[in-house]
């Protein structure tokens, strides 16, 4: 279900945690799960769920609760973009109205070519960067001008 | 006035925040002496409670109180967690604290593992930050290297443990029992209090739970003596703080200043307002803290007393500031969403009541606003307010009451007549895409 | 002691009571939907906000602390103010659907709603919907309808063991559900339609057929398994629409097992018989009681006049009252036969010989609660006793109770186990003598000189683990369960667990097979002297059997051979609430008997409590009380002794003596010899039998919902995938022919089994596809097909 390497990874994070507490590891054991996968497909999430003894339902209910899992197919690329008010009051609602007219789609679509999907994120603590966006989870881009975009659009085509 | 960097100092290089800088900058040594001289517990505390260094995620709880709730002789395993779950609105210290400086939280927790007996830490790191969970699992590791984390650290008695566990994106796990619940795997939904977590925490076994700023703050408190600290900043305030100032300035960013300091003071550190124009409100303490209109903020020094008398809150110390352009209506709509999105579903009042609040505000906004919303918007948050399990009730209702107090007109205008006070061009080019030009 | 007011009335509280705890003890209610009793504390809905002193805001009594000289108003104007802003929240997204909703007329939203609900609503947006979920075939879900209080959430993990439904995704997107729509699968899942305190979660057979206030209720008593739980049986128009639970602290407290709660629906079965029928040479005819009787009592005076009183064997169901086995052993007696017997599923009846009284639990229900450590020998206690297990699963997640285990099965019990000897049947008595060897050397203590010399060589680590527990534990007992029962060496697993016990301090009993497993014995429904036991009247064919309530193929310990020794009598009377093809084949006459809800009667369960009922319903067609039946038998018959009135006047004399009941409880058993086990050969599996949950008895058997179960799957194969291996079966749907004894075979699926001692194959009984085989425990070949 999962490599070598995934499964690597979710064991040094069991190791963080005490005998017995496996389950604390179950964020972190999705994490890698969707890096690996794309998004968490449900027998991946019950492998991770056998996979550290947690019944599939408690995986489920995380799942569901955190919202940068993604329960349903996303784009090679996934842009998630904060418009809260501190990102919105410097810019964040024009780069993602930008992104939405650049890649022909609104939140939660994704591109035909299944390269981009857009999403609109919560606050993601970097509010004096703004306009911020996440690039699949897990890396943060600031001060996001429209020619920053175009730029990082570009480079990601190019992947 | 201008900063006055402890937590913040000495970041200009590039690899600032290694183990190797920030022993150049004396790291380490408040705890190296701890270790040396064997201090005991209580007079760590004592000096935390002579600092008055209250808590530094919001809710100012004074932090040597905090520690000396732990009990002394439990048999079993206490924890020690950081909450590094900054997704407040307007937040962004602790992502700065934990990239720039990540060593200064590890030893914090050193020194606090080692005032209240705990064995085993956890930094819980807000999702949406994974390049700095990575970059303090590497302090980690530096830190494991040298000797500073482990069993017999330093060869002394003292062991400790640290881990680093990663969020995935829900800003309720910034309350604290949440936190715990999130950090043993289940949803991070907060637990009824009592208990408090100093008897059952983590495992449900006896926990400290401290911001990362709080953590931080603690060498530098048992290098200068608390009572120094404490004279930093105004009587009651002690220290430095770090606020993170967004918004239409033209600097955002994280200004660590003594307590006390006036706003205007931290307004002209971050650049004065954009464009010259002029301040309507600020958001002085996160998304949570009630909107103050400008000219009571103008008034006010950047502490706990002050912001409070001023009817709002210090909170995390994210000063969100908003000039002519913003509708206020809008603005609040963004705050509303944001609590909707995030409540996590459990006390009834928040759960159906933030969606109330969202809807009606969202309605407003977009021009079907009714005569009756006003005192329905205040009716409900008050009925959200002090009727759930942890804050987030209080803090969706708090923006929505303290909206409708001061700009009762605004929200008049765009119900009367379905569209904005602040012509639309205006707002638009008010919050443009914005970059400063420090960077 | 605390002292606490509440609304001005002073009360005193234990340390560690809640404000809802003083208020209930104050007789104050506050009104709640996430407490309940017997839940962990969620404090979620808010509707139980109440005033206190010196609180700066509204605090849920259900999980506020008292502490003392707290002054509480739950009535007050704060109070109140907070308690309807919550129900106008709880009103907002909540269908306006109360007059077509299941719940109507027993729902709190619905009750509390005229309390503090507004008459007109504030909320102008669009209401949520969320598409309804299959929880499987008995819980009915509206989702739509759900408050979120979780109560069904906190039962699946914390009574009935596993998670089974959680609450997904976050604030008011937050929705109750299983995992990939799965079916809530637990034996005790019906629970939650009584928990839930809206229509979100309803019984999948019961709704749209009455309404609450439609319904009649009559107290009842469970005829399934041995708790005696308590019932509340609802009927309108004389025909029984639900099943609800009564409760019994000291039983089943507030729960209902599935199997208690929804085999109802087989009271309405096309299966049940509702005439007399007698066979017309190859056919059949409904025929008048008259007639039938006349036909049974000249046919059975026949029959004992030709060859004898012990030429008549009556063979009863365990489920049968008290009434119906005395008056059917006094019967038999009557006719001067000894061979009575209820224990069908038995295959040792050495013990009868050597016992001192009526075997029972050896301890109370209640008193699980207070263990330490316990042994469970030969059972597959979830499935057989779900309300025991769940007391079990109780103690073992709250208060550390150390549950071991000996018997070739070790399925999940959904709850902590400490040990578990996994043991063939042939080898579970060395597995005992092996566990008080341990203890004996423990504990300091002798073997007893007749054991000392039986006991093996070697002891296994799980045998030492188990001594262990049972010796370090303060409070302890030993449990037989219905696999030891049914064993081939019984009486010698009753001997060493007495042993055992003696040892360790321990109490020991038996768990019991069947709600009238202890009453059996107060009928005197078991043989006397020189009288044959059910086993020994299949073996020895008898010229003629009465048959009560049991079906010959399903419910014996071998239904093949039980089958084939009544097809061979001259005369089979069954007195059967059901009819079906092997009654038809193998009986003579056949007599509608009134199952438990329309018949008067009593159970005796296995603590010795002694639980009388009456009829909730008139009894369907032509079926009649087994008692009026076997009375009006006896006196067709001229035997005396049976003139009684009324069912009171049966009881007291089958009870007679029993003033006491409690007092003939015991489990001493005297010595038993060895019995040797056969040798293990090459390609010779030793057969487990479980009677699956729903398989157990004629009336559950035909409860049409728990038929669509997974509790109810036909029969498989299972093994260890080291004999699948050795058989060459792939593990992928393939099938085996598995033979028995008596050479018949049948061909079923197989399934890997880990949890199943080597050398064994687990085939369920109490199935028409697994019959053939024969005897529960007994030698199995099988070949791949």
């Amino acid at each position: 279900m999962l490599s070598q390497e995934s499964l690597q990874q979710i064991d040094r994070e069991i190791a963080k945690y005490p005998p017995g507490k496996k389950q604390s590891a179950i964020m972190s054991a999705l994490r890698v799960a969707q890096q690996e996968k794309g998004w968490l497909p449900r027998e991946i999430i019950e492998f991770v769920a056998g996979y550290l003894d947690v019944p599939p339902i408690a995986a489920w209910e995380v799942a569901s609760f955190y919202g940068m899992y993604d329960l349903t197919y996303v784009g090679r690329h996934k842009i998630t973009v904060c418009t809260n008010l501190p990102c919105a009051l410097s810019g964040g609602v024009h780069a993602a109205e930008y992104l939405k007219k650049k890649l022909g789609i609104d939140f939660n679509e994704t591109t035909p070519d299944g390269n981009f999907t857009l999403k609109e994120g919560e606050c993601m603590g970097a509010c004096g960067d703004a306009p911020v966006l996440l690039h699949n989870n897990h890396h943060m881009c600031s001060h996001m001008t429209t020619e920053k975009i175009d730029q990082m659009l570009a480079d990601l085509e190019k992947q | 006035m201008s900063e006055h960097r402890l937590i913040l100092a000495g970041l200009d290089g590039d690899r600032t925040w290694r183990l190797q800088d920030y022993v150049a900058r004396g790291g380490y040594e408040a705890f190296r002496k701890i270790l040396a001289e064997k201090t005991p517990s209580d007079t760590i505390i004592a000096e935390l409670k002579a600092s008055n260094l209250r808590g530094r995620g919001g809710a100012g709880f004074p932090t040597g109180l905090k520690w000396s709730f732990m009990p002394r002789s439990f048999p079993g395993d206490k924890y020690l967690a950081c909450n590094s779950d900054e997704g407040e609105p307007g937040t962004f210290k602790d992502r700065d604290i934990l990239r720039h400086n990540p060593h200064t939280v590890i030893e914090g927790m050193l020194i606090a593992a080692y005032a209240t007996g705990c064995t085993r830490g956890y930094n819980y790191i807000h999702g949406e930050i994974f390049e700095v969970y990575r970059r303090f699992e590497e302090a980690l590791d530096e830190a494991r290297a040298a000797g500073f984390l482990g069993q017999n650290i330093l060869g002394s008695e003292f062991s400790f443990e640290l881990f680093a566990h990663h969020g995935y994106g829900a800003y309720i796990c910034g309350e604290e029992t949440a936190l715990l619940e999130s950090m043993e795997g289940k949803k991070g939904q907060p637990r009824f209090k009592p208990p408090f977590p100093a008897s059952y925490g983590l495992y449900g076994k006896p926990t400290t739970v401290n911001n990362t700023e709080t953590f931080a703050s603690v060498p530098f408190i048992m290098k200068m003596g608390g009572e120094a600290f404490m004279n930093l900043g105004k009587p009651g305030n002690g220290g430095t703080k770090i606020f993170s100032v967004s918004g239409h300035v033209c600097r955002p960013g994280n200004y660590e200043i003594n307590l006390g300091t006036p706003f205007s003071d931290l307004l002209a550190m971050a650049g004065g307002m954009r464009g010259g124009r002029k301040l309507k409100a600020v958001i002085p303490g996160g998304s949570s803290a009630p909107v103050v209109p400008a000219d009571i903020m103008m008034d006010c020094t950047m502490d706990f007393d002050s912001i409070s008398r001023a009817g709002s809150m210090l909170g995390s110390g994210a000063v969100i500031v908003m000039d002519e352009t913003t509708c206020m209506v809008w603005a609040l709509e963004r705050l509303s969403r944001f609590y909707h999105e995030e409540s996590c579903g459990q006390c009834t009042p928040c759960r159906e009541g933030t969606g109330w609040l969202y809807r009606v505000v969202h309605r407003i906004e977009h021009g079907a606003g009714r005569p009756e919303d006003l005192d329905l918007l205040l009716s409900v948050a008050e009925n959200i307010s002090g009727r759930t399990i942890c804050a987030l009730g209080d803090a969706a209702a708090g923006p929505v009451q303290s909206f409708v107090k001061h700009f009762a007109d605004e929200f008049g205008y765009h119900i009367e007549n379905k569209k904005c006070l602040v012509l639309p061009a205006v707002q638009d080019a008010g919050s443009q895409i914005y970059v400063s030009q420090s960077c | 002691m605390l002292d606490i007011e509440i609304d001005g009335k002073a009360v005193q509280v234990p340390v560690g009571s809640t404000v809802m705890d003083a208020a209930t003890l104050a007789g104050i209610y506050i009104p709640h939907f996430c407490y309940h009793k017997k839940l962990s504390i969620a404090a979620s809905c808010r509707m139980c906000l109440v005033q206190v002193e010196k609180a700066p805001k509204p605090l849920p009594a259900c999980a506020t602390p008292v502490t003392n000289g707290m002054k509480v108003w739950t009535r007050s104007k704060a109070a109140v103010q907070a308690q309807k802003g919550v129900m106008e929240f709880l009103l907002i997204n909540h269908p306006l659907d109360c007059p077509v909703c299941d719940q109507g007329g027993e729902c709190q939203l619905q009750d509390l709603s005229v309390g503090y609900g507004g008459s007109c609503a504030r909320y102008q947006e669009k209401k949520r919907v969320f598409v309804n979920k299959n929880f499987g075939p008995l819980i009915a879900s509206e989702a739509s309808r759900c408050i979120n209080c979780t109560r069904c959430v906190r039962f699946t993990a914390e009574i009935g063991g596993e998670m089974e439904l959680g609450q997904a995704f976050r604030g008011d997107h937050a929705e109750i559900m299983t995992f990939l729509g799965r079916a809530v699968d637990s034996e005790l899942s019906g629970n939650v339609i009584d928990l839930c305190p809206v229509g979100a979660l309803t019984s999948k057979p019961f709704r749209y057929s009455a309404r609450t206030w439609e319904l009649s209720r009559r107290s009842s008593i469970s005829p399934h398994d041995s708790l005696g739980t308590n019932l509340i049986v609802q009927t309108k128009n004389d025909v029984v629409k639900r099943v609800l639970p009564l409760n019994n602290d000291n039983l089943n407290e507030c729960w209902l097992a599935d199997r208690d709660r929804f085999s109802y629906e087989a009271l309405t079965s096309e299966q049940r018989l509702v005439s007399p029928m007698m066979r017309n040479g190859e056919g059949w005819h409904a025929e008048s009681w008259q007639i039938a009787l006349a036909h049974v009592s000249s046919a059975l005076c026949a029959i004992v006049s030709e060859q004898g009183g012990q030429a008549l064997g009556a063979l009863a169901s365990p489920h049968s009252t008290v009434e119906e086995l005395y008056l059917l052993q006094k019967l038999t007696r009557g006719l001067g036969s000894e061979n009575i017997d209820f224990r069908l599923r038995r295959h040792d009846f050495r013990g009868d010989a050597v016992r001192s009284g009526i075997p029972w639990l050896g301890m109370t229900v209640a008193d699980v609660h207070g263990l330490n450590a316990i042994l469970v020998i030969g059972s597959f206690l979830r499935k057989d006793a779900p309300l025991l297990a769940q007391k079990v699963r109780h103690s073992a997640l709250r208060h550390g109770l150390e549950v071991c285990t000996v018997g070739p099965n070790a399925e999940d019990w959904r709850m902590p186990m400490a040990t578990r000897a996994l043991v063939a049947p042939s080898g579970m008595v060395d597995t005992l003598a092996a566990i008080a060897a341990a203890l004996a050397e423990k504990t300091g203590k002798a073997l007893s000189d007749t054991l000392a010399a039986r006991v093996p060589t070697t002891v296994s680590d799980d045998a030492r683990a188990i001594a262990k527990s049972l010796a370090d534990g303060e409070k302890t007992a030993v449990w037989l369960g219905n696999l030891a029962e049914q064993h081939p060496r019984a009486a010698e697993l009753h001997l060493w667990a007495q042993e055992i016990a003696r040892l360790s301090g321990a109490s020991f009993g038996f768990i019991g097979e069947a709600a009238n497993s202890v009453g059996g014995y107060f009928a005197g429904a078991v043989p006397r002297e020189k009288g044959l036991d059910a086993r020994a009247m299949i073996e020895s064919p008898r010229h003629a059997y009465l048959l009560l309530g049991a079906e010959p193929d399903l419910d014996f310990a071998d239904g093949a051979a039980a089958v084939d020794a009544m097809n061979r009598a001259r005369l089979v009377v069954a007195i059967s609430a059901f009819d079906s093809p092997v009654l038809r084949q193998v009986a003579d006459v056949l007599l509608p008997l009134a199952p438990f809800t329309e018949t008067p009667g009593t159970f005796v369960n296995c603590i010795g409590d002694v639980q009388s009922f009456e009829a909730s319903t008139h009894s369907r067609g032509e079926a009649r009380p087994g008692w009026k039946i076997l009375r009006v038998l006896g006196n067709l018959l001229e035997l005396p002794g049976f003139e009684q009135d009324n069912i009171e006047a049966v009881r007291d004399e089958a009870l007679t003596g029993n003033s006491s009941c409690y007092a003939r409880l015991n489990n001493a058993i005297g010595d038993v010899p060895v019995a040797e086990p056969p040798a293990a050969r090459a390609n010779v599996f030793q057969r487990v039998a479980d009677v699956p949950v729903y398989f157990t008895d004629p009336l559950v058997r035909r409860a049409a919902s728990l038929q669509k179960t997974a509790d109810a799957a036909p029969p498989v194969a299972r093994m260890p995938s080291a004999t699948m291996a050795a058989l060459g079966v792939q593990p992928a749907a393939s099938r085996v022919r598995v033979r028995g004894r008596t050479g018949e075979s049948v061909e079923l699926r197989v399934e890997a089994d880990e949890n199943l001692a080597l050398g064994c194959i687990r085939i369920a009984a109490a199935h028409a596809s697994t019959v053939a085989l024969g005897p529960l425990h007994g030698e199995l070949s099988a070949e791949r097909l």
